[in-house]
């Protein structure tokens, strides 16, 4: 039997004063996926049928590039900020959910990098 | 993770069928949660048949005959009988709403009768409300100011201003919306609900309130205010008509504005 006021258990340890940019950001890299995922599968499509050499060069140019990295850029961080709302919400024990929001980070940061690594190699060293 | 069964003393067997009314011809079957505190036994649905012809046209008539003629221990909220004290909000049907407002003819087949979900229950149909009410109470649901009141007369506000109070100050509190919303369910030790962010709402759109950033302080968390993912259940549920979602939006707007 607590011995606490229900008002107490309500205010908790108080308003965190954050959650705006969390919400915000999520908002606008959705927006910002929508031309960006278009673009990159009309690209997809257009290199149906085409040979290795054809691919590695249509990559390698600067437009392409700059829309694969927003797609990465935006992809992995619009996942980092949903995953780690899924994870708040459903998870009850706060060691797994500590664990499981740092794996979010990890995982996100370290597959969104190398994704964008090899584009920036295609970009750079592509066309050797 | 996530409670996805109900815990074993809280899975719902069957119960008692109670006989039809002898000569009645028109009658309707209500199944209705029963548990008490008392017996150490699992909740169970009962059944009982209400007469249409001898009974007024409400859901909660046919309840209050039930308790009246069938079985005196079924045990409710209800005080107003109009919907405007929220005393007899329950789930009806998969929809919480006022057992007052609902009429046995909105209901076709067989009448089924739950406590608002996903709240302790003290007996039957009546839920613990004290977490909801202490949440009302946190939001500090009174007018906050600097300005002391004219003294010859009450603060004024202009008609268009009071106009944005239209749709807020209706919401009974009778706590339909918040607990038909999922992430209520799973998060309503820090999540302030529907209902209680709507009332927020409520001082935050009032022109004479000036605590406005203050209020907007207290709200802005993770959990207070963003676990709203717009579900939309407390718009679909509110048997007022009032739109929950909608103030959430709102918060959410002017906490960007203020950036």
């Amino acid at each position: 039997m607590s011995m606490r006021t229900p008002l107490k258990n309500v205010r908790g340890l108080g308003s965190a004063k954050e959650g705006t940019t969390h919400w915000w950001h999520q908002k606008i890299t959705a927006v910002a996926l929508i031309p960006l995922f278009v673009i990159a599968l009309a690209y997809l499509v257009s290199l149906v049928g085409a040979d290795y050499e054809r691919v590695r060069y249509i990559l390698s140019l600067p437009f392409t590039s700059l829309v694969l990295l927003l797609l990465i850029g935006a992809t992995f961080y619009h996942m980092k900020l949903g995953l780690q709302v899924v994870i708040e919400d459903y998870v009850r024990s706060e060691g797994s959910k500590m664990v499981l929001l740092l794996l979010n980070g990890f995982f996100c940061t370290v597959v969104g990098l190398a994704s964008a690594l090899a584009v920036l190699k295609l970009a750079f060293v592509g066309m050797m | 993770m996530v409670e996805l069964a109900l815990p074993k003393n809280s899975r719902v067997g069957t119960g008692k069928t109670h006989p039809k009314p002898e000569g009645a011809t028109n009658t309707k079957a209500f199944n209705v949660y029963r548990w008490s505190p008392d017996d150490g036994e699992n909740p169970a649905i009962d059944t009982y048949h209400v007469d249409l012809d001898d009974c007024g046209p409400m859901i909660l008539d046919g309840l209050i005959k039930i308790k009246n003629e069938i079985d005196p221990t079924l045990t409710f909220r209800r005080s107003c009988r109009e919907g405007i004290c929220g005393s007899c909000a329950m789930n009806i049907n998969g929809t919480n709403t006022l057992a007052c407002t609902k009429g046995m003819d909105e209901v076709d087949g067989d009448v089924n009768i739950y406590p608002l979900p996903h709240q302790p229950v003290v007996k039957d149909l009546v839920p613990d409300l004290t977490n909801f009410y202490a949440q009302y109470a946190s939001i500090k649901p009174w007018m906050q100011t600097q300005t002391p009141p004219p003294p010859d007369r009450e603060r004024l506000q202009s008609k268009e201003d009071r106009a944005k109070l239209d749709g807020l100050y209706e919401c009974i509190l009778c706590a339909c919306c918040s607990t038909s919303c999922p992430s209520y369910w799973w998060n309503s030790d820090r999540f302030l609900g529907p209902a209680v962010l709507l009332q927020a709402y409520r001082w935050l759109a009032d022109s004479r309130d000036e605590n406005t950033g203050e209020r907007l302080d207290e709200l802005e968390d993770p959990f207070r205010l963003y676990r709203c993912h717009t579900i939309m259940n407390c718009a679909n549920t509110c048997p007022k008509g009032l739109n929950p979602a909608k103030a959430i939006a709102e918060i959410k707007k002017m906490m960007l504005e203020r950036r």
